[in-house]
């Protein structure tokens, strides 16, 4: 059954008359990832804030977006609020600079979860404390006092994980996440997603140009190439047996990356990874 | 943070030494020997033996050094001397007028940060309206106008033609308004695009979006960004302090209001040196002061800023 | 060069350079183009309306207002050019002798800079003009000494960028001549920030001097200058306001247009903001506020 609709997207810059994604079509079904790849600039973040209402005024958007039997793009920015803070949640690519910084991180979650949740000040408080734990930050009451600059890559995107999990959406969408961050980090949070994935039932669209996060995390993949979509289904098909050229492109380049890495590691010894 | 103070504190003395004595430099280059003015002021022809005789009173017999350490130690007790004129302590002078110009400073300060502020913040909200280009357009022509002429036109319009206000002097409250109006309209015009800017900045960033994508109240967004903004623009704002004392110049000299900008002018038309150099000297340490006054408050309110600390 | 076209393609910087050309030229030929000699005295005219033999009139002691408008070209804008003029040059030489030897002469420099800047520019105007006495040279060296600091510091730390590219320590070592580096390399890539500041600065002289001689301290009576002018103006506004006009918008005009140069030139040099100011026109109204895109 599927949860969330998307048909021929398209968004233009009405500025400079680029056609940014042409007639995008795919669905999100319950209880599945689906990740979407592909190369910078191939339109994957335009998608995700296309769906959320986020573009910016320059932007037109067209097509469909049904998600719950309404048309995300027809509706007004008060119910598109509500949706964004409590049906599907977003967490975005670069946690450093998505936070206030003039207001600690406590006060930011807890206006988060008494927006979206009705709860008051302490029971916010108790929330954000338990969520904090729940992606493995020790001594949350620090860190709820800290300001984002005082903390690292790594822990404001567990940060922002944190608040999408104790909010419980329908959809989670994550841009990126993992780009960001070193590799020590980028492993810690890929764990957080496929805990949230097996534990939480949700479903989740996870944007990367990673392969190797897509190929661990993904049910369904979506490929971009210049705002299309070049091949969609299911993702152990799609990784063993691409159809399209830019697919088998994108996973080559991939492979081939990762034997020299070990090439290199071992000594010399080529090992073939299995796909 | 206590020991940051003291040592910002203690990196000023040395400035506020070289001040003054670039200002002791400034006031000895004078062409005219103030022993000649000193005694023609007074209208007394100076012959040798009297330039002699005032010359040893006013202490200019002494070696350089000498003259400018009794002038900065007699300075630092605030003897800055007696007027050539009037032969009232400078001190005194000085402390009829200064409050004048400080009042007329704070009332223009104020219709600064509010005007600025206000339209600022509309404009960046509604960037790109009629209303946004108009004020765009406003900004600029007030930049170019001249201060002084802005004042007259208005004493035209509003004390000649309308008769709403005094054309000069300090009698009433509202004899304020006029001055204050015309000193802020040099400022006005660059902290409103100081402010828009900011915003609009501010509105493109990545903490908006987020806010956004957790679905915030749009006035609870409008609201932080507008911290962020004033967060950067106060810095600005603070040091307009010292530039609108320093500008009160024009503004007293037409609107006959009896501050330390018009004290400095009759000074220099009267060769006055004793007045000019401890105006000199104040408003430099003003200044210095005021710099950081400003750069303390700016690091209690942005706490990446306490990171250096 | 790229900058230079783009100027020229704005319209706005274009009419703005017409506007400051028209001027300088007026002034240059004022002795022609001037109806009237600016101090001539005829008393029995004074206050004279607009007519064929004044154009603009004439004031309380009856000289012509336009004459003595176009004469007090040369006096406002002219010194104001010259005080850019040495002010770049100090500025220029200081900053790129600092920057590029380092060392104790930098050190020197930026400190006789740090101490220049500690005090405001308008009190430091007042004193020099107070200490050397009211007159118009002096407003000059006044605004000299008030600004040479600021251009000293931006030039050194251009030079200081600069002094870090290759292409500067291959003609180090290369063999080139210190001149000659600085000749080929160092200007051009300073010149462009000095043009933007000294195009702005020079609206703010102009204000500067006028302002001075509004006070009586620059210009004396009877030199024609804007800002005299307009204090004369100031003297006779309850029975002739109307004389308060035409020196207060021959300023605006001025200043302004030099104001409007030096945003296009910063757009000009700034690729990133010329783009922006192209694509802002290409929006229409509609499609600025996404909640009005009706589907």
């Amino acid at each position: 059954m599927s949860l969330l609709e998307i048909k021929n997207l398209s968004v233009n810059n009405l500025r400079t008359g680029q056609q940014i994604i042409h007639d995008l079509s795919f669905s999100l079904h319950e209880n599945r990832c689906l990740c979407i790849v592909g190369e910078s600039g191939s339109g994957k973040s335009m998608t995700a804030k296309a769906i959320l209402g986020l573009t910016s005024p320059w932007l037109q958007v067209n097509g469909e977006v049904l998600f719950k039997g309404m048309n995300l793009i027809e509706q007004s920015n008060a119910t598109m609020r509500k949706v964004r803070g409590q049906k599907i949640c977003m967490i975005l690519q670069d946690a450093m600079t998505a936070f206030d910084p003039l207001s600690t991180i406590g006060k930011q979650m807890i206006e988060t979860l008494r927006e979206n949740l009705v709860m008051n000040k302490t029971e916010a408080k108790e929330l954000a404390i338990t969520a904090l734990q729940s992606v493995q930050i020790y001594e949350p009451e620090q860190v709820l006092k800290k300001y984002p600059h005082q903390l690292s890559g790594g822990m404001l995107q567990r940060v922002m994980i944190s608040i999408v999990m104790v909010i419980k959406p329908d959809i989670i969408i994550a841009d990126e996440p993992t780009t960001a961050l070193d590799s020590i980090n980028q492993r810690e949070v890929v764990e957080q997603f496929k805990k949230l994935l097996a534990v939480n039932h949700v479903s989740m669209i996870f944007i990367s140009h990673d392969l190797s996060v897509v190929q661990y995390l993904a049910d369904d993949v979506l490929v971009m190439k210049d705002g299309k979509c070049v091949e969609l289904g299911e993702a152990s098909k799609i990784l063993s047996t691409p159809s399209h050229s830019f697919t088998k492109f994108l996973i080559d380049t991939r492979v081939g990356l990762s034997q020299s890495f070990q090439q290199s590691m071992s000594g010399g010894e080529a090992i073939v990874l299995e796909s | 943070m206590g020991i940051y103070l003291i040592k910002r504190v203690l990196a000023i003395i040395p400035i506020i030494l070289c001040l003054s004595f670039l200002a002791f430099v400034l006031i000895n280059l004078r062409t005219s020997d103030p022993a000649e003015i000193a005694l023609r002021v007074n209208q007394m022809t100076p012959t040798e033996d009297m330039v002699n005789a005032m010359r040893s009173t006013l202490g200019l017999d002494q070696p350089y050094f000498v003259r400018y350490f009794s002038w900065i130690s007699k300075s630092i007790q605030g003897d800055f001397g007696e007027s050539y004129v009037t032969h009232r302590p400078v001190a005194e002078h000085i402390a009829t007028a200064l409050p004048s110009t400080l009042q007329l400073a704070a009332v223009a300060l104020l219709i600064i940060i509010v005007c600025s502020v206000v339209v600022g913040v509309l404009c960046a909200l509604y960037e790109g309206s009629v209303g946004d280009k108009l004020m765009r357009a406003f900004v600029f022509l007030s930049a170019a106008m001249p201060s002084f002429w802005i004042g007259i036109l208005l004493i035209w319009l509003f004390s000649v033609k309308l008769g709403w206000f005094d054309t000069s002097g300090m009698e009433r409250v509202s004899s304020v308004i006029l001055p204050a109006v015309t000193l802020s309209l040099g400022f006005v015009s660059t902290y409103i695009r100081l402010i828009r800017n900011n915003m609009i900045k501010n509105k493109n960033e990545n903490f908006v979006l987020y806010a956004r994508v957790r679905g915030l109240k749009e006035s609870r967004i409008t609201l932080k960004i507008f911290i962020n903004s004033m967060q950067i623009s106060m810095t600005a704002l603070g040091m307009s302090i010292p530039k609108l004392i320093a500008g009160t110049v024009v503004v007293e000299n037409i609107f006959a209001w009896p501050g330390i900008g018009r004290l400095c002018v009759s000074a220099i038309f009267n060769s006055d040196f004793p007045i000019i150099q401890a105006y000199i000297l104040i408003m430099g340490v003003m200044f210095v002061i005021c710099n950081l006054v400003v750069d303390m408050i700016n690091m209690m309110v942005d706490p990446r800023l306490r990171k250096e600390m | 060069m790229k900058v230079i076209q783009r100027l020229l393609d704005d319209k706005l910087a274009v009419f703005c350079l017409l506007v400051i050309s028209i001027v300088m030229i007026a002034g240059v030929l004022s002795p022609v183009l001037a109806p009237h000699n600016p101090l001539e005295l005829n008393v029995f005219n004074k206050y004279a309306g607009i007519s064929k033999d004044y154009p603009l009139g004439t004031d309380q002691l009856g000289r012509c207002i336009l004459s003595r408008l176009l004469y007090g070209i040369r006096t406002t804008i002219f010194l104001a050019l010259l005080t850019m003029f040495v002010t770049i040059l100090i500025g220029t030489i200081l900053g790129i002798i600092a920057g590029f030897f380092r060392g104790k002469v930098d050190e020197i420099i930026m400190r006789m800079c740090d101490v220049m800047l500690s005090f405001p520019a308008e009190v430091m105007i007042l004193a020099i003009v107070g200490i050397l006495g009211p007159n118009l040279m002096n407003v000059v060296i006044a605004n000299i000494v008030a600004k040479w600091a600021w251009y000293t510091r931006m030039i050194r730390s251009v030079v200081i960028q600069y002094m870090d590219k290759n292409y500067i320590q291959f003609a180090k070592v290369s063999g080139c001549s210190t001149s000659h580096i600085m000749r080929r390399h160092i200007l051009p890539g300073v010149s462009g920030e000095v043009a933007i500041l000294a195009t702005l600065d020079t609206g703010w002289v102009i204000l500067n001097i006028s302002a001075l001689s509004f006070l009586g301290l620059g210009v004396q009576a009877p030199t024609p200058e804007w800002g005299m002018m307009l204090n004369e103006a100031k003297n006779v506004m309850v029975t002739h306001p109307t004389h308060m006009l035409a020196p207060g918008i021959a300023i605006l005009i001025v200043v302004g247009a030099f104001n409007f140069l030096g945003d296009s030139i910063h757009s000009a040099i700034n690729p990133k903001l010329y783009q922006k100011k192209n694509n802002r026109s290409r929006m229409n109204v509609f499609t600025r506020n996404k909640k009005f895109i009706s589907k």
